[in-house]
């Protein structure tokens, strides 16, 4: 295998030849840059390695048992092709994976198992049902040291040693490579309709929110949408405002009698309306892909608008969004309001405003998602470590991969 | 202590006892420190009374500081720490050594902050489980994971153990819950690691801090997150003809879509045991008995209730109640929660086991229990998690018997072993501890257990805190690093299996 040249992609296609390719990095002294089909290549800290490892060619759904609520399938296996399959079984990944394709100038559904894995993705219902790593159940991979390994099991209760796959899970690739992954999977609910609130400010939905998803009513996604937001999602365009959404899923009779509950708790907050099924579907999905701050594809991540992620405790984020939209900034709220989705008013990201923004209300994470390579190459795309977490991190590293082989640098520089 | 080999106590701590216990008494004054005899002897065991130990010396800090100092203390000595909530763990995850130091953790008793609208609380970690709840139970809030122990055991052994419930189907395991912790790592050194909002960008070093069975870091603070209680909670009584039966009915409620609160399975011994202790009315001339609770709003749990009831009728059960009052749901229950106990007026000892399955290897799981219960001349009966598969098997001994321990201990891991063999787990919510770590390498390779000690080396490479547990051979970190695997085939293939 000398003949590989800097530049290039290895494509192993089974387990043992994730080993060989590993190992001859380590034997050759390169660097990998680890990825599925490459959707989200733009995420993370703009690094180069020497090659890029790419896990597309191992495909495969290995075990999937309804009853038991389980799924195996190799890293490379498109996402797509499981929602398919488990949508026929009226089944669904219950965290609601978002699809970075359309923020990143992609195509939609481009993903795959391990990509969503390694990048810990969620959507709306992340605060009731969790995110990839609350669904992370075992898992198989390549250590940085050429090793494979396996952590975890197919069982939903296991406490059998460390937690590795909720650990792995979000790590970017950074301490190993998944070759197969094994997720809980959970009943789709039968019918969804989401109630809306009119014409609220920030703040004021944030309170609005946290009653809902505080009641008895399971109430399984709240967003805000503010009015200059509003404007760019078709189905809630015409409210001619900002919209304050409430999901109610579950079976029929249910979402019937907690509707009505929850039109007699909000009625005074604002006016009420609301949306169907088939709409309820198209607005979450636009909502949990952040379409509304999408980049056309084929688009130029350099020149485009910055993007941050922003997790805080659900009653700050209106803070957040005040001190962006200082500067001309949009805002999306997701998860009660913790989760804040900003689209700067150009490419720089004003990374020192959010960071302090997100310490004027006592911390949470700021993930810079959408930025030049230049930007994602000088600054901290996640939130920084403090010194003594810093070296933690630095050891596990070590641990992993200890020759940085794997993707080094894309989360922290020098990890 | 049948069999159980813990690392050997190091003479030159021993020899230093009185002198590092003079050094603890300026960290921790006054009655922080224990170190006699009579009053060391509470904490010489766990849940797991068959492992006694006595420790070097025992340690109740009650500032994050003095938890700071002490294992600085213990770091610079080289001396072992052992963390301790309640004593509660069911694996002997508290058991302590000769050598080392019991940190106690029940002085961090008060609960720091409650925030409803962004439905947080903040506690410390010797908070019991129960007295989160208690504490939000006004605003009709609650803490969703419900270890049976939950009245006595503490949030900061949940952390340690990710304990479960009954509902952990539904609602979550501890990991699920917890949104953040502070934690001392072995240097003295403090880090904090979430917060009240949920995960986002980063490594999850939470979730490899939750379960970890004290082997990282002592954990000073939890946050996590409380739900509001659901608005309505019945349940649905139903016995089966066969434990093939009643797992054919957990399945095909599964498949049907719905996600219960809780589902319970006793089979015919733990029936009659229950109800000869409580009286609640369960049938005894079934051979399974699942207990079905649904719980939401109203209108949805009654419309679930009859779908579970129209999917058991159709499963030939042969008993079919569902809870009409709240009165009536706490009975359903009543048996269960006393299954424990019940067993306790049967025999006068047992032991409990922990595993996980797949649900649909239930019938091949519980026909070979039989036949090893045969074998071993030991009765057992098994309450079952059946949602999520979670089996506890009660081995029924007599200590004074010599030599029936030992049996039971070998009972309990073949069981845990068949377990894996159908491809579940050693435990699903009682931990390793010293228990299971024997047979930890019935589930993973030697390069499993490396890249999990990894972990371990990354944050205590000296191996100071809780020794013994978890792993079956702890290895130097150094040796560790240069292990390598060639030509696909592992350095030890044949390391002891049992």
């Amino acid at each position: 295998m000398s003949e590989r040249e800097v530049g290039q992609r290895i494509g192993p296609r089974d387990e043992a030849e994730v080993v060989e390719a590993v190992r001859w990095a380590l034997a050759e002294g390169r660097t990998l840059d680890v990825a599925g089909s490459g959707s989200k290549a733009a995420l993370g800290r703009h690094i180069q390695t020497d090659l890029t490892l790419e896990l597309k060619a191992l495909t495969g759904v290995t075990l999937y048992e309804p009853e038991e609520l389980v799924l195996s399938a190799k890293a490379g296996t498109p996402v797509a092709e499981i929602e398919a399959l488990v949508a026929a079984s009226s089944q669904m990944m219950a965290f609601e994976p978002m699809d970075f394709g359309p923020l990143l100038g992609r195509p939609a559904g481009g993903g795959t198992l391990g990509g969503l894995m390694a990048c810990n993705l969620a959507g709306p219902r992340r605060p009731s049902a969790g995110a990839a790593r609350d669904h992370a159940l075992g898992v198989r991979a390549v250590s940085g040291r050429g090793e494979a390994f396996k952590a975890g099991g197919r069982v939903v209760k296991n406490v059998t040693g460390y937690d590795l796959p909720r650990g792995l899970a979000g790590s970017y690739g950074t301490l190993a490579a998944f070759t197969e992954l094994t997720i809980k999977i959970l009943p789709r609910p039968e019918t969804v309709e989401t109630l809306l609130v009119l014409g609220l400010d920030d703040a004021s939905a944030a309170s609005t929110m946290s009653a809902a998803v505080g009641s008895y009513y399971d109430v399984s996604g709240a967003a805000h949408v503010p009015a200059d937001v509003a404007v760019r999602i078709p189905v809630v365009a015409g409210a001619g405002g900002a919209v304050t959404a409430l999901r109610l899923e579950g079976v029929g009779p249910s979402i019937q009698h907690r509707r009505r509950k929850l039109e007699e708790m909000l009625s005074a907050r604002g006016a009420l309306s609301f949306l169907d099924a088939e709409n309820s579907i198209a607005f979450w999905r636009t909502l949990r892909d952040v379409e509304p701050f999408a980049l056309p594809e084929g688009g130029d991540i350099d020149t485009a608008k910055a993007v941050w992620r922003v997790s805080v405790a659900p009653m700050k984020g209106a803070a957040i969004g005040a001190a962006v939209r200082a500067v001309g900034a949009t805002c999306l709220y997701d998860w009660a309001g913790g989760l804040v989705w900003i689209e700067m008013p150009d490419a720089t990201p004003r990374t020192a405003l959010v960071r302090e923004a997100v310490a004027a209300v006592g911390g949470g994470h700021a993930t810079l998602i959408r930025a030049s390579a230049a930007a994602r190459a000088s600054e901290e795309v996640f939130q920084p470590l403090d010194a003594v977490t810093g070296a933690l991190v630095k050891r596990m590293k070590q641990g992993f991969d200890p020759s940085r082989v794997l993707s080094p640098g894309r989360m922290y520089a020098g990890v | 202590m049948a069999g159980l080999v813990m690392p050997e106590p190091k003479a030159d701590i021993l020899a230093r006892r009185a002198q590092i216990i003079a050094d603890l008494r300026a960290i921790v004054p006054g009655e922080g420190v224990i170190d006699t005899e009579a009053e060391m002897r509470p904490f010489e065991s766990d849940g797991v009374t068959a492992y006694r130990q006595m420790p070097l010396a025992v340690v109740l800090p009650s500032t994050t500081e003095q938890v700071s100092k002490v294992l600085a203390y213990a770091h610079a000595n080289g001396i072992p720490v052992v963390p301790r909530g309640a004593g509660t763990s069911l694996s002997g995850g508290a058991l302590p050594l000769a050598d080392g130091i019991l940190l106690g953790m029940g002085k961090f008793n008060r609960i720091l902050d409650i925030d409803f609208a962004n439905r947080t609380v903040v506690a410390q970690p010797g908070v019991t489980n129960l007295g989160i709840t208690t504490a939000v139970a006004h605003e009709g809030f609650y803490y969703a994971p419900d270890p049976s122990s939950q009245i006595a055991c503490t949030i900061g052994g949940n952390v340690g153990e990710n304990s479960g419930g009954v509902h952990c189907l539904k609602y979550g395991l501890t990991t699920n819950n917890v949104l953040g912790v502070e934690m001392v790592l072995i240097t003295g050194e403090i880090i904090r690691i979430g917060g009240q909002h949920l995960d986002s960008g980063g490594l999850d070093l939470l979730g490899l801090i939750v379960g970890s069975e004290g082997l990282l870091g002592v954990v000073t603070e939890v946050t996590v997150r409380i739900l509001k209680k659901p608005e309505t909670a019945r349940a649905v009584l139903m016995g089966f003809p066969s434990s093939e039966a009643a797992g054919a009915c957990v399945a095909a409620i599964i498949a049907a879509g719905i996600i219960p609160g809780g589902m319970e399975m006793m089979d015919r011994m733990m029936i009659h045991a229950s109800e000869a202790f409580v009286n609640v009315g369960y049938p005894l001339d079934v051979e399974a008995l699942l207990i079905v609770e649904l719980d939401g709003p109203e209108a949805e749990v009654n419309h679930l209730i009859e779908r579970v009831g129209e999917i058991g009728s159709g499963l030939g059960c042969m008993t079919l109640r569902a809870s009409t009052s709240e009165e009536e749901r706490v009975a359903f229950w009543a048996g269960r929660k006393a299954a424990f106990p019940a067993v306790g007026r049967i025999s006068p000892d047992y032991l409990c086991m922990d595993g996980t399955i797949p649900r649909k290897a239930l019938p091949e799981v519980l026909s070979r229990m039989e036949q090893m219960s045969e074998k071993y001349g030991l009765r057992c009966g098994n309450v079952f998690h059946a949602g999520d598969g979670n089996l506890h098997p009660l081995i029924c001994y007599d200590a004074n018997k010599p030599g029936e321990l030992e049996k039971a201990e070998a009972f309990g891991a073949d069981i845990l072993l068949l377990c894996v063999e159908v491809g579940g787990v050693l435990t699903g919510e009682h931990g390793v501890g010293v228990e299971k770590r024997d047979l930890m390498p019935s589930m993973f390779d030697e390069t499993d257990l490396a890249h999990q000690q990894r972990l371990k080396c990354a944050f205590d490479p000296d191996a100071l805190l809780n020794p013994g547990k978890v792993f079956p051979v702890l290895h130097r970190c150094a040796e560790l690093g240069r292990m390598h695997v060639s030509g696909g085939k592992l350095p030890f293939p044949d390391i002891p299996r049992f």
